[in-house]
Formats: C-alpha cells, structure tokens, sequence
C-alpha cells in the first residue's frame, strides 16, 4: 500500500508510529492478560500459541517456499518426545531439551527435505505423509517411547522458578512463540527468505538467478520441523502427558488447515489461523454444551447419527471450511482481512 | 515359511493393487492424488455393513447397494467440489480432496463412533487349503481372483469400450479430446465413479480381514500410494505389480527382519524410489518444461 523508497525501509520491523503503538498495546496486553482470564481460558490461550508456533513454521515451508507437508505431526512428535526424553533420562535443564528438541526435529527435517529436492506437488504430499504416519508407528512401538501407553511428562523448572500451573506455564509459552514469530518475520525479510519465495513462484527460475535449491529447500524444512519441534516440545508439558495417538495424521490435516484458514503466505495470517482455528477446535470438542446449536446437534445425532460420536462434528467442520477456504477465498483470513482495509481505506470509493 | 510369507504377502497385496489402481486412474485423468480415497472406500463399507446387518439385506443387494452409492460418492466429489475450484493448481486440489478426507472421517465416526464392528463376507477366512508348506485361506484365494478379475475387466473396459477409449483420449490430452467431440467433464465424472467404486472393492475386501472402524483405510491408503509410486502413478500395469510387489516385500521383512517396524516398510519404499527413480519401476521418466 505504502511506497517502499529503500532497502531499510523495506526490512523495518513496524514502518509507522502508529504501528509502534499498537505494537507496545499488545505487548502489555499479552503481560496483563493472565492476571485477567480464568484458569480455563488460560489453558486456551497456551494451546493458541502453540499451534500459532507451528503454524508460522509450516507456512514458512508451504505458503513461502511452495513445498507441501503432510507429516508435520511427526515433527512435532518429535519435538515433544526429544524434549521429555532428554529432561528424564539426561537430566537436561528445559531450554536446553527444548532447544535441543527442537533441533533433532530440524535435522528429520533436513532429511526429509533431500528426497524433496526431486519432488514435487503430489510425491512430495506422498513422502511428507508416509514420514508422519511412519513416525507415528515407531513411536508406538518402541520401548524407550513408552509405547502405545506415552509418556510421563517430567516437573517444568526454569532456573530458580518452579512451574507448575498453566498461568506460569502462560509466560514461559507466550514468550517463545513471541520471539519465533519474531524471528519467521525477519528471516522472511532476509536473503533467505526471498529465495524461499523466489523457489515457490519457480524453482526453476530461481535456480536460473543461483538459489542454491539443494540449501535452501532443506533449509526450509529444516526451519518449518524446527518450529514444529519446539511446539512440540511446549506442548508436552501443556498437555502434562503425551502418547502416540495424540501425533496422528488426522493432526498434520489440522495443522494444515490453521495455514488454509490463516492465508499462505503470512505471517500475520498464520497467527490469526492458528489463534481462531484453537478456539474453534476446543469449542467443538465441547459443542453439546454450546447454548442452541448443541441441543440441536444432540437431537439429530439422536435420531440420525450417534451422540457418543458428536465431538467427531469438529473434523467435518474443518475438512468442510478447508475445501471452501480454497474454492472461494484461497488467501484466508489474510486476504479477507487486507480487502477488509482496503475497503475501509478507501471508503466511500 | 517362506512360500506362506510370500503367499499372504500376494494376498494382502492384492488389496494395495486395488488402491493404487484406483488413484493411478484418478492421478492419470486430473493429476491430483485422491487422499480421500481411502475415506470413500471406509464409508461405502461402512453403507454396505448397514445394509448388511442394520436392515438384513442378501448379501448380492447389500453390495450393489454399496457400489452405488461409491459412484454416487465419487460423482459428488468431483461434480460439486473439485470443478468449484477457481484455476487450480496441484495444491489447492489436493487440500481439497484432504477436506473430503476429513469431511468424511468426521462424518463416519460421528455415525459408527469408534466400535469395531465384524464385517460378515460370505467366504471364511478361517476355511484353509493347504499349498505346500503354505496355508491359505478362502477369503485370500476370494480377495485374489476378485482382483484379477477386476483388472481384466478394467483392461477389457480400457480397451474395448467407447467410454473407456474416450477416458483414455482425456487422460491424454484433454483439449483435443474435447475438439473431437468428447464430454470431457462427463468423462471425468465417470472416471470418479469407476475409482471410488475399486477403492470399494477394496474396502469391502479388507473389512473381514481387520476389523471395521474409521480408520480401516488409514493406512491402507498409504500403502495404496506407496504401491503407485513404486509402480509409477501413470501405468495402470505398473501400479498394479506395485501393490504385489509391495505387499511381498512387507510380509517378508515382518517376517525375517521385524514385526515391530513393518509398517515402515512402505514409507522406506516411497523415499527410496523417489531418490533413485522417481518416476517408478514401470513409467516413462517425464521432465517438467519451465
């Protein structure tokens, strides 16, 4: 909308006073929010900001760099179970596991990222799905991962601090996907970034201009599984306790479904997806309860389906705003909310 | 042990022939693998079961019954959702067909709940004849013929029948099978129906095996994929031999090397033949223009 004149002006991190000051709003709502919201929402906020971590990291991979994935479950898996794993049987302080965590989910990433290079569209949505529900497989039946019956998720301590309830745990999971939202912003800024979006309009074309596609196709992997791998990590200790089913394929369809709803290609979008599409999963889980809709519900189900079945209504849900998303809105809640503003903007034009 | 390896590996991959050769024909025709393929075999099985068991049905009428709502299925995927996309490309019809996924899933096990249900099949699998050292059960040697019959009368419909020729012409070159008269939209509904209703075959076939629950096809669907990229996504034969192939390498690994990571066996066989011949054992290789 606004004329970039040069470089610096382009890669500035807010370009107006006005963005500084909502920028400082939400920080100090973010600060103030916990003491604010009761315990249930709290929980609702950590799990937002975990699928906000994942989210930013798989449109990083397939809104900025066009590749598919229909495995970041495993990633994330990965992330979580390397994070319980080193903090139990290595007696790793937690940013370090987490960190650590977060890498070894990086590195699948970069392997998987290899076979990538000669991939494309529908192979590539075949390998990536062939890796998550594999991962899925060996988890369940390995030993060292507990098996089928997961793992007890070790006491979180960070330095002198003790944390215990999900209010504390607020600070530490806002924080984190804080800066990795940060970082995803600046790194869409830089050298990388930009080849990134140069091999999703054409890898060919940026191979031609010397993208180094070999470096940068993994290194997208690399980064999305990193990110992932850090949720991961966090979402293990949300959830105090974690097993193979939680990892499924269905979740890698969620996954990609925050980024469908968000907009490709957005960081801001991603954000929005991640946080909206949250609220409506956990409502969904609870939809019986729901004023109106959900008597509603229990009587159809009654007489027409099975009430036991309802929460599963969360899945038909989302495959059906996934598919609508992309016949009539392919940009999300990005695109609606850029049009949104224009709109506005230009009023009564 | 090793012919009984080798003998149930061929009948299970008989069942990934089936998959594979569903997708291949829907892959050939709009060039998007189906992830809901496995779905729509779930829930035709699924359709047949409660004609089966909840109204009484003969076993002939239940699954007619089944068939028809499969093409139905595939028709309505195809008709009311991938023709909607605005100038699609790959990835934006792939979300769709994983949306139908979910749609699908949701809706099954929002119905049936999580329950394994017996599947009734009119041949046992616990009636054995002995081959050799080797047993095999009626419901194997039924899963076997029943898909070599398929196959054959899918060549025979590809080879003989006009609308098998004019799926082929679309398969080939869209554009000018629409100069020459043909309804290329009309085709590729029927080329939907004909794919759901194999995947249903299928579907039907495995359900006595397992047991019946949403998540019958879930990892059938990948082994059905990992058979189609070993064979190649564009031959119908080599998708086929893909699934035999495939379901033999698995028994054999179960059997020899281990139990535990069996079902890793297909995930390996896709990333090994995509690194070294990405096209499959039995395609033509094909290189992108800019």
């Amino acid at each position: 909308m606004d004329m970039k004149r040069d470089y610096y002006e382009d890669i500035q991190l807010l370009d107006s006073k006005v963005l500084w000051f909502w920028f400082i709003m939400l920080i100090a709502s973010l600060v103030t929010l916990p003491f604010l919201l009761p315990n249930y929402h709290i929980y609702m906020v950590n799990y937002m900001a975990i699928n906000v971590i994942v989210t930013v990291g798989l449109n990083i991979l397939v809104g900025y760099t066009g590749q598919i994935s229909l495995g970041h479950a495993g990633f994330f898996a990965i992330g979580a179970y390397g994070t319980v794993l080193l903090m139990t049987n290595l007696h790793f302080p937690f940013l370090l596991a987490l960190i650590c965590g977060g890498l070894i989910a990086a590195f699948f990433g970069f392997i998987l990222g290899l076979p990538a290079l000669r991939l494309e569209g529908p192979y590539l949505a075949i390998a990536t799905l062939g890796f998550g529900m594999a991962i899925t497989q060996v988890i369940g039946r390995w030993q060292v991962f507990g098996g089928r019956m997961g793992l007890e998720v070790p006491d979180l301590s960070l330095g002198p601090f003790v944390i215990d309830t999900d209010r504390q745990l607020y600070f530490v999971v806002v924080t984190i996907a804080f800066l990795l939202i940060l970082a995803a912003r600046n790194l869409m800024k830089t050298r990388v970034g930009r080849a990134f979006i140069a091999i999703r309009d054409s890898d060919i074309a940026a191979e031609t201009m010397g993208v180094n596609l070999t470096l940068y196709k993994t290194l997208a992997f690399a980064v999305s599984a990193f990110y992932a791998g850090v949720a991961g990590g966090l979402f293990a200790f949300l959830l105090g306790f974690i097993n193979p089913s939680t990892f499924n394929f269905i979740l890698s369809i969620y996954f990609l479904a925050f980024v469908i709803v968000g907009g490709l290609g957005s960081i801001f979008g991603s954000i929005m997806g991640g946080v909206v599409m949250t609220w409506l999963m956990l409502t969904l889980d609870k939809v019986q309860e729901l004023p109106y809709i959900g008597a509603v519900l229990v009587s159809f189900s009654d007489s027409w389906m099975n009430v036991a079945g309802l929460p599963n209504i969360s899945s038909v849900i989302f495959g059906l705003i996934i598919i609508l998303l992309v016949v009539f809105e392919p940009l999300g809640l990005y695109g609606f909310w850029i049009r949104t503003k224009i709109y506005w903007k230009t009023w009564p034009f | 042990m090793f012919l009984q390896l080798v003998v149930s590996g061929i009948s299970f991959g008989s069942l990934y022939a089936l998959i594979a050769l569903a997708m291949v024909i829907i892959y050939k025709t709009s060039e998007v693998p189906n992830f809901g393929q496995g779905e729509m075999a779930m829930i035709s099985t699924f359709v047949a079961f409660t004609l089966l068991v909840t109204h009484g049905y003969s076993f002939v009428v239940s699954f007619i019954g089944a068939f028809i709502f499969a093409a139905a299925l595939g028709i309505f995927l195809e008709f009311v959702f991938l023709r909607r996309a605005k100038d699609p490309n790959i990835l934006s019809l792939i979300l769709i067909t994983l949306g139908f996924e979910m749609v699908l899933y949701g809706l099954a096990s929002w119905k049936w709940g999580a329950d394994q249900r017996n599947f009734p099949f009119p041949v046992s699998d616990f009636d054995v004849i002995h081959l050799g050292s080797a047993v095999i059960s009626y419901l194997n040697i039924a899963t076997l013929l029943i898909t070599l019959l398929l196959m054959f009368m899918l060549f025979l419909f590809f080879r003989y029948t006009k609308v098998g020729i004019a799926m082929k012409a679309t398969q080939q070159n869209a554009m000018a099978a629409r100069i020459n008269g043909i309804r290329t939209n009309r085709i590729l509904s029927i080329t939907w129906a004909l794919s759901s209703m194999i995947g249903a075959v299928a579907g039907m076939l495995l359900a006595p095996i397992a047991t019946l629950d949403p998540n019958l096809m879930l990892e059938p669907l990948l082994k059905g994929f990992a058979a189609a990229v070993l064979g190649g996504m564009t031959t119908l034969v080599g998708a086929a031999l893909g699934g035999y192939i495939l379901g033999v390498l698995e028994n054999l690994f179960g059997g020899y090397v281990s139990l535990e990571f069996k079902s890793i066996v297909a995930f390996l066989i896709i990333v090994l033949v995509l690194c070294f011949k990405p096209s499959g054992l039995f395609a033509k290789h094909y290189v992108r223009k800019v």
